[in-house]
């Protein structure tokens, strides 16, 4: 078997047009509602309503439209910002390092247990986290902690795909040798694991840690259960709470087509900063992802 | 790093028997170490995962009624769930979506994956990061951009039907919602799963394609015969999470009920139908049964497709 970090230079063949004006067609779906909430945001909502959808309106109106978002109802977009800034980090955060913690241990370790741990974490991996949205509510709610933001980070924490891409890539990763080598130098197994071990993990951790960062920073079934106070929404729930207001579907009855501005400029705003993130660490996590689906 | 870790695998591959069993000893005598690594998982796991998976299989078994309070009915609430027409409404609704969506998507990101990996693409890198951006996009804002672009009020597809002077069908209608939906979720996952299929291709060594060259094998050959039985293991994983995935539909639906409130019910899907009892009908012990049983007819589907899967694998 071959490592998973394994890299064939890619073979340059001579470049295919039809193959490329095929991939570009692909990309141009990909873009193409991203283009489309770029223009929109540009627009008042009056232009929101009579332009074409893939140019500017009358007049630009992004940064307007971002004001008015920041600004509306005393700044409670700041705030989802925040929530959801907040539950991305924590959540994401320990999720990635708990997860490489479970993982390494798991792969490096031989412990009473070990192999029924490992076939429970690969059995979680099918339980589907939604089905548990409504129960996680309803014990939540007895331990009285619905409606604070450990009802959201709590249940983010866990990511037993996570674990499983860890022990792969900690199998790999971390000699055993080093492991032995450390320990006739004293160092403690918590210290190695710090140190040494974790420098190791590193492309592995990136990973487990952007798509736990993308999973809860687009989270929305869960907090939409156990939130009911809008200032501990994230901005998912934020979101679509304007739609609902821009849309009348919120029950008032009367339609505010004010309000479709605020959510098309929220929704860009939502965005940027994963796109960013995942294009700024495009290295790390493409060759962690590359261990986990080399092996079954 | 590559080379080192390869080095360092096969010295591991040839250790004598008393190094073998020097390693075994040596993991066994730091063996709690192991636990205290995984404990924090299993912490968490117990409170997220366990104890609502318990919680819930215990509270389908009761019944809140008007008279008596809360009742222990057996499985009463299952056998409710079996029959009900709304529930199995919404289970083939997913099922469709499920055999028509995951293979459209699976197949698209198998070609984006073979096209961006054949090294015949101008430019592969802008291909494999563009594709792949709307993955990092939420589903609720997706839904809301395609939901948008749908309808006649600013969509595109108004705006498209008017150019060509006729109307689109309705994309936010009867008839095409659940399409409607299906492109958003294709629109979503396309890149993400495209990524995992690479990943899995960049690992075939080359020294296979030079040799299937030497053997005069085309580009088709090679694809068949050394590139798809290398992402098979990539495959089924991602046939998994997306048959988890599409039995759990919950946001997209949920998002366009706000835009179409006629066309999507309450009971669109089965995940659906387990919020809105729970929190707009208040009937929490039989949501506890729905969702119980969704999860569980999820993990038999899953699980079924991973042990097929296996069992090929083992046969080719």
């Amino acid at each position: 078997m071959r490592t998973p970090t394994t890299r064939r230079r890619p073979r340059r063949g001579r470049a295919s047009n039809a193959l490329t004006l095929a991939m570009a067609l692909m990309l141009g779906y990909a873009l193409l509602p991203l283009v489309w909430l770029f223009m929109a945001a540009t627009k008042d909502t009056a232009s929101l309503m009579d332009s074409f959808g893939l140019w500017f309106g009358h007049g630009f109106h992004l940064f307007g439209n971002i004001g008015d978002v920041l600004s509306y109802d005393d700044g409670i977009y700041l705030r989802w910002f925040g929530n959801t800034l907040l539950y991305a980090v924590v959540g994401a955060g320990g999720a990635a390092f708990i997860a490489t913690a479970a993982g390494y241990g798991l792969a490096k370790y031989r412990f009473r247990g070990r192999t029924a741990l490992a076939a429970t974490v690969l059995g979680a991996i099918a339980i589907p986290g939604t089905a548990l949205a409504v129960p996680t509510y309803l014990l939540f709610s007895k331990a009285g902690i619905v409606d604070t933001p450990w009802a959201v980070l709590l249940p983010s924490l866990v990511s037993p795909f996570g674990v499983y891409l860890m022990r792969v890539y900690a199998a790999e990763a971390v000699p055993d040798s080093m492991l032995e080598a450390a320990r006739i130098d004293g160092a403690g197994e918590l210290r190695t694991f710090f140190t040494v071990s974790l420098r190791l993990l590193a492309p592995g951790f990136v990973t487990v840690l952007l798509f736990a960062l993308v999973a809860t920073w687009n989270n929305y079934f869960l907090p939409l259960i156990v939130l009911s106070d809008p200032k501990w929404f994230p901005l998912t729930v934020g979101l679509n709470q304007w739609n609902s207001l821009a849309t009348g579907a919120a029950g008032s009855g009367a339609t505010t087509t004010d309000f479709y501005p605020l959510v098309v400029t929220g929704s860009l705003l939502a965005i940027v900063p994963l796109v960013v993130a995942f294009l700024f660490l495009q290295r790390y996590w493409q060759s962690g992802l590359s261990a986990g689906s080399v092996k079954e | 790093m590559s080379t080192s870790q390869s080095t360092t695998s096969s010295t591991v591959r040839s250790r004598s028997a008393p190094a073998a069993r020097r390693r075994r000893n040596r993991g066994a005598r730091h063996g709690g170490w192991g636990f205290a690594f995984f404990a924090p998982f299993l912490v968490v796991f117990v409170v997220g995962v366990a104890a609502p998976l318990g919680y819930a299989a215990y509270l389908s078994l009761f019944q809140d009624r008007l008279i008596g309070g809360t009742v222990f009915v057996g499985l009463e609430n299952y056998r409710r769930a079996l029959g009900d027409e709304l529930f199995r409404a919404g289970l083939w609704r997913v099922l469709l979506f499920l055999l028509v969506q995951v293979p459209v998507m699976l197949g698209l990101a198998l070609l984006a994956a073979l096209a961006v990996d054949s090294g015949r693409l101008r430019r592969p890198g802008l291909f494999r990061i563009g594709v792949f951006v709307p993955y990092a996009v939420p589903a609720v804002v997706a839904s809301l951009m395609w939901g948008y672009l749908y309808g006649d009020r600013f969509g595109l597809a108004g705006q498209i039907g008017d150019f060509f002077g006729t109307r689109l069908p309705d994309l936010l209608g009867p008839d095409w919602m659940l399409a409607s939906i299906g492109n958003v979720v294709t629109w979503q996952y396309t890149g993400y799963n495209m990524l995992i299929l690479y990943a899995a291709l960049r690992t075939v060594p080359t020294e296979l394609y030079e040799a299937a060259a030497l053997d005069g094998a085309g580009e088709f050959r090679k694809a068949w015969s050394i590139k798809l039985p290398a992402v098979r293991p990539a495959l089924v994983l991602a046939t998994v999470f997306s048959i988890i995935g599409t039995f759990q539909l919950f946001n997209e639906p949920n998002v366009m009920q706000s835009l179409a409130p006629n066309v999507v019910s309450t009971s669109y899907t089965p995940n659906m139908y387990a919020y809105n009892l729970a929190f707009n009908g208040q009937q929490f012990n039989y949501s506890a049964a729905v969702a119980v049983v969704l999860g569980g007819v999820t993990a038999v589907i899953a699980y079924a497709v991973q042990l097929r899967s296996m069992r090929k694998g083992q046969g080719a």
